[in-house]
C-alpha cells in the first residue's frame, strides 16, 4: 500500500455548484439565523443551514447528519473552523423541509452573524493527560444556559467562546471574545525515585518559563523552587514524574476580549477576568455564570459592531470590572516578562 | 428501574444544545470501549481529576506521527480503555465532505476503534478517539485503502489548514484552499516524519477576517489582501441605506482610518489611507469588495503561551502573488524552515527564536527585506547594533 498519500482532494468533495462558482462567489446575505445565501456571479445561489454539533461525535451520529446531507444536499456538507456542521444545498425548494427535520431532531441552528457560534474546545477528562479541568462537560453545560444566543441574532457582534483545559492550550485561547482555561494552582511533585528513568534533566530544567526548577547532573534529579512556580504545567509535559494534577486545587481562570480578525480594530489578546473559578463539575454553576454574566453586561452595553474587546477598550478596564462586579485583584497585574507593557503610564483613568 | 453507573455524566445528557453524553452512550451500546470510556469520565467527574497516564510511543509503519498514544491509570477498573490510542486524519482542505467519504471513515473505526471522532480536532485533523495498539497498523492501512492518511504530530509540520476560501466566500483575495492543499501535498515527508526543532504550523486564510485564527494559532500565517481601490457599487450602497443600514455610523465612524466619506447618496473611499481591515466590505458586501492586485500577507510566530509567553505572528511579507504552483512561497518556507532548524534549541518555536536572536538576524537569514510594514514603530531604545558592512573599517597598512 503507498504511503504519504496525503488527505483526499477537496475538489472531490465539492458540490457542482461550488464548482462552477468556484472563486466567482459575488455577494451573500444572512437570511435568518443559522441561514445563509451566496450568490455567484452566474446568478446561482447556495444555501447554507449550519448546525451546532458536541465535536464528539459517534459514528451513528455521523451517520444520521450523512442521511440528512443525501435527503437534501445531495450529500454535501462541511464544518466550520468552530465545528459547526453547514449543509450546502442547491435547491431552494430544500431548504424549508431540511430545517424542519433539523428542527425536529433537535439540532440547534444558528451561529451565524451577531450571535454565539460553537464553543472551540480540547480534550478534557475525556482523552488528554494533561487536563486542569474537563472540556465538553463546561461546554455543554454553557451552551445549555446561552442557547439563546446561539439561535438569534441580538448580540452587539459575534461572540467567539473557546475554552482550553489547561495552559498548553491546543485550542489556542488565548485570542478569543471569552475564553475558559483550565489552572492549576499548586506546585508539581518531582518524584525523584523516578526522574532519573523517565526524564531528561536539561529538557526539564528547559521547559520552566520562570527558571524555577534546578536540576542536578550528578544524581539525575530535580527540584522546583516553590516562589518562582506559577503552575503552568510545561514541566510534567516533558518530564512525566512531576505530576501536577490537584483534584481540590485545579479549576477554571476566565479570560476577555481577544479576536482574531483585523476587521476595525486590530487582533487583541484575551486578558484576564477571573482568576479562579471552582471545578464544580458536572455542571460548573460558577463558570456557566459567570460567563453568561459577562456577556449580558456586553450584550446590553455595547454598541452595535462592537467586540468584547473593542467595548472594554472604548469604556475602559474599571468601567468592566465595575459593570461586570468581577472583583480586581493583584493577580490581574502581570509579572511575566512583558509585564510593565500593561502598567498604566498615565493620568488618564475612569472613576466609573 | 436499575441504578444508572453514570448518575454524574447523566445530568449533561439531553437538552437543547447537542450533548456528547448522549454520542458517548450511543458508542457504548455497541463498544465496550466507548462504555468504559463513560465509566471512567464518570469517575474524574466524581474525583475532579483526569485518569490518562502519560504518553506512550505508539505508531505506524514509516511514521513518526499521526498517533497519539494514550493509556489509561484505572486498566483494572476500566480494562477497555486500558490502551486507548488516538489517530489524527488529515481531513479534505476545507472541511468539505460527499457523504460517501465519511461513511467510509465511520465503516473504518466501527471496524477498528471506540466508535467516538472529533469532528474536527484543534489542528483540523479529523480525530479517531480511543484504539488498541494491535488495530492501529489495520486501520491505518484501511483508511489508506479508502483515501485518508495522517496528520502530523509531535515536532513536525501540523497539518495545515484553511478557510473556506473561493469555495464559497465573495472575499477570499487567495485561493485558500488550493494553497494549503498544495502545501500539505508538498511536505508529506515533513508532516509524518517529525524531524524539526518542535511544531510548526501554516494555517491559510483568503482575507483579514482571518476565520481559521491563523494570525494567533500558526507559526506561518498566510492571509489574502489586495492593492489598489476597493470597488464601490454606488447603486448597491443606496439600496444598503434604504434597507435601513446607517452608513454613516455602521460603517464611516466605525472605519479604523476613517477614510470614508458618506454624503448621504454617494460613498468616497480614500483608498490611500485604507488599511484593508475588512470591515465596511463584511456590512455591505454587495456593494463593496476587495481591490483587484490581490495576493497575501505572510507573517511568523504565532503561538499559545508555552513557553515563553503567547504570541500574534509579525508581518514579514507584505505583499507576495499566490498562484500555483507557488514556487516563491514554498522557496521561503524552505528557507525559514532550515534556518529554524539550524538555529532553535530543542522545543524552541519559531517565534520564540525570532525574540531570542532578532529579527534583523531572521530576515537576514531568509533574505528577506526590512520594510515599514513590518513594525508599528521603529524601537525606543539606543541598544542598536550593527554589521561589519557598516562600519568603516580601519585601513592596514
Amino acid at each position: 500500500m503507498p504511503t504519504d498519500i496525503g488527505p483526499p482532494d477537496f475538489k472531490t468533495m465539492l458540490p457542482p455548484m461550488i464548482q462552477r462558482n468556484y472563486g466567482k462567489w459575488r455577494y451573500h446575505e444572512i437570511l435568518e439565523p443559522g441561514l445563509m445565501v451566496h450568490v455567484g456571479e452566474t446568478g446561482e445561489a447556495l444555501y447554507t443551514v449550519r448546525a451546532g454539533s458536541p465535536r464528539l461525535l459517534s459514528t451513528d451520529h455521523i451517520r444520521e447528519i450523512c442521511d440528512i446531507a443525501e435527503k437534501y444536499c445531495n450529500g454535501y456538507l462541511r464544518f466550520t473552523s468552530r465545528n459547526n456542521i453547514e449543509f450546502l444545498i442547491e435547491d431552494k425548494a430544500k431548504v424549508a423541509p431540511l430545517l424542519a427535520e433539523l428542527k425536529a431532531k433537535k439540532y440547534p441552528v444558528g451561529g451565524i452573524g451577531h450571535a454565539i457560534s460553537n464553543i472551540v474546545h480540547t480534550q478534557g477528562w475525556v482523552h488528554c493527560h494533561t487536563p486542569a479541568t474537563d472540556a465538553s462537560g463546561p461546554v455543554k453545560a454553557l451552551m445549555e444556559e446561552i442557547y439563546e444566543y446561539f439561535v438569534t441574532m441580538k448580540l452587539p457582534n459575534h461572540v467567539r467562546i473557546a475554552l482550553a483545559c489547561c495552559l498548553n492550550m491546543c485550542g489556542a485561547v488565548h485570542c478569543s471574545d471569552i475564553a475558559i482555561l483550565g489552572i492549576h494552582r499548586t506546585v508539581p511533585k518531582p518524584d525523584n525515585t523516578r526522574i532519573p528513568n523517565l526524564c531528561e534533566i536539561p529538557t526539564t530544567v528547559a521547559s520552566c518559563p520562570t527558571g524555577a526548577i534546578r536540576g542536578d547532573s550528578k544524581t539525575k534529579t530535580v527540584s522546583v523552587n516553590n516562589d518562582k512556580c506559577m503552575y503552568c504545567g510545561n514541566c510534567y509535559t516533558v518530564c512525566p514524574a512531576m505530576p501536577i494534577a490537584d483534584a481540590d486545587n485545579d479549576g477554571i481562570s476566565i479570560w476577555v476580549g481577544g479576536k482574531v480578525s483585523n476587521a476595525r480594530s486590530k487582533p487583541m489578546f484575551s486578558k484576564l477576568a477571573i482568576p479562579y473559578l471552582p471545578n464544580n463539575p458536572p455542571l460548573w454553576p460558577e463558570t456557566v455564570a459567570a460567563v453568561k454574566n459577562i456577556i449580558e453586561v456586553y450584550a446590553s452595553n455595547a454598541r452595535k459592531h462592537e467586540r468584547v474587546g473593542e467595548w472594554i477598550e472604548r469604556v475602559g478596564w474599571e468601567r468592566f470590572f465595575n459593570l461586570t462586579g468581577i472583583p480586581f485583584t493583584d493577580k490581574h497585574i502581570d509579572d511575566f516578562d512583558m509585564a510593565t507593557e500593561t502598567f498604566r503610564s498615565s493620568t488618564q483613568f475612569k472613576w466609573r | 428501574m436499575a441504578k444508572s453507573d453514570t448518575p454524574l455524566l447523566d445530568q449533561l445528557g439531553g437538552g437543547k444544545w447537542p450533548s456528547f453524553i448522549d454520542d458517548m452512550k450511543q458508542a457504548a451500546k455497541k463498544k465496550p470501549m466507548a462504555k468504559d470510556l463513560l465509566g471512567q469520565l464518570e469517575l474524574s467527574y466524581k474525583e475532579k481529576i483526569g485518569h490518562w497516564k502519560h504518553g506512550g510511543i505508539v505508531g505506524v509503519k514509516g511514521y513518526g506521527g499521526g498517533v497519539i498514544g494514550r493509556y489509561s491509570d484505572c486498566p483494572e477498573k476500566f480494562p477497555n480503555v486500558q490502551a486507548f490510542h488516538t489517530l489524527r486524519v488529515n481531513h479534505p482542505t476545507g472541511w468539505f465532505y460527499k457523504t460517501e467519504a465519511l461513511r467510509n471513515l465511520c465503516d473504518v473505526w466501527d471496524k477498528h476503534g471506540s466508535g467516538l471522532t472529533n469532528l474536527h480536532g484543534s489542528t483540523g485533523d479529523i480525530i479517531l478517539l480511543g484504539t488498541t495498539t494491535d488495530h492501529l497498523q489495520e486501520c491505518f492501512d484501511d483508511l489508506s485503502a479508502k483515501g485518508f492518511d495522517l496528520g502530523g504530530s509531535g515536532s513536525a509540520l501540523r497539518t495545515p489548514s484553511a478557510c473556506v476560501g473561493p469555495g464559497r466566500c465573495e472575499w477570499a483575495c487567495i485561493d485558500s484552499l488550493d494553497t494549503c492543499y498544495n502545501i500539505t501535498m508538498s511536505y508529506q515527508d515533513e508532516i509524518h516524519r517529525p524531524m524539526f526543532p518542535y511544531k510548526f504550523k501554516i494555517k491559510v486564510a483568503a482575507c483579514p477576517n482571518d476565520c481559521v485564527a491563523s494570525i494567533a494559532r500558526s507559526d506561518l500565517a498566510i492571509i489574502g489582501t489586495w492593492k489598489g481601490d476597493i470597488p464601490i457599487d454606488q447603486k448597491e450602497v443606496a439600496a444598503y441605506a434604504a434597507a435601513g443600514l446607517d452608513i454613516q455610523k455602521e460603517v464611516c465612524n466605525l472605519c479604523p482610518t476613517r477614510c470614508m466619506v458618506y454624503n448621504g447618496r454617494e460613498l468616497k473611499i480614500y483608498d490611500e489611507d485604507c488599511t484593508r481591515c475588512m470591515h465596511c466590505i463584511n456590512l455591505m458586501p454587495k456593494a463593496l469588495r476587495p481591490g483587484p492586485e490581490k495576493g497575501a500577507t505572510l507573517l511568523i510566530g504565532g503561538k499559545a503561551p508555552i513557553v515563553e509567553g503567547a504570541l500574534l505572528s509579525w508581518v514579514i511579507v507584505p505583499f507576495m502573488k499566490l498562484e500555483p504552483p507557488y514556487t516563491e512561497l514554498k522557496d521561503l518556507i524552505m528557507k525559514i524552515i532550515d534556518w529554524w532548524s539550524e538555529t532553535a534549541r530543542s522545543r524552541e518555536r519559531i517565534g520564540e527564536l525570532i525574540k531570542r536572536v532578532g529579527m534583523r538576524t531572521f530576515l537576514r537569514a531568509v533574505g528577506l527585506p526590512a520594510l515599514p510594514q513590518m513594525v508599528k514603530s521603529p524601537r525606543t531604545n539606543p541598544y542598536v547594533f550593527f554589521w561589519p558592512e557598516d562600519i568603516k573599517q580601519k585601513e592596514v597598512k
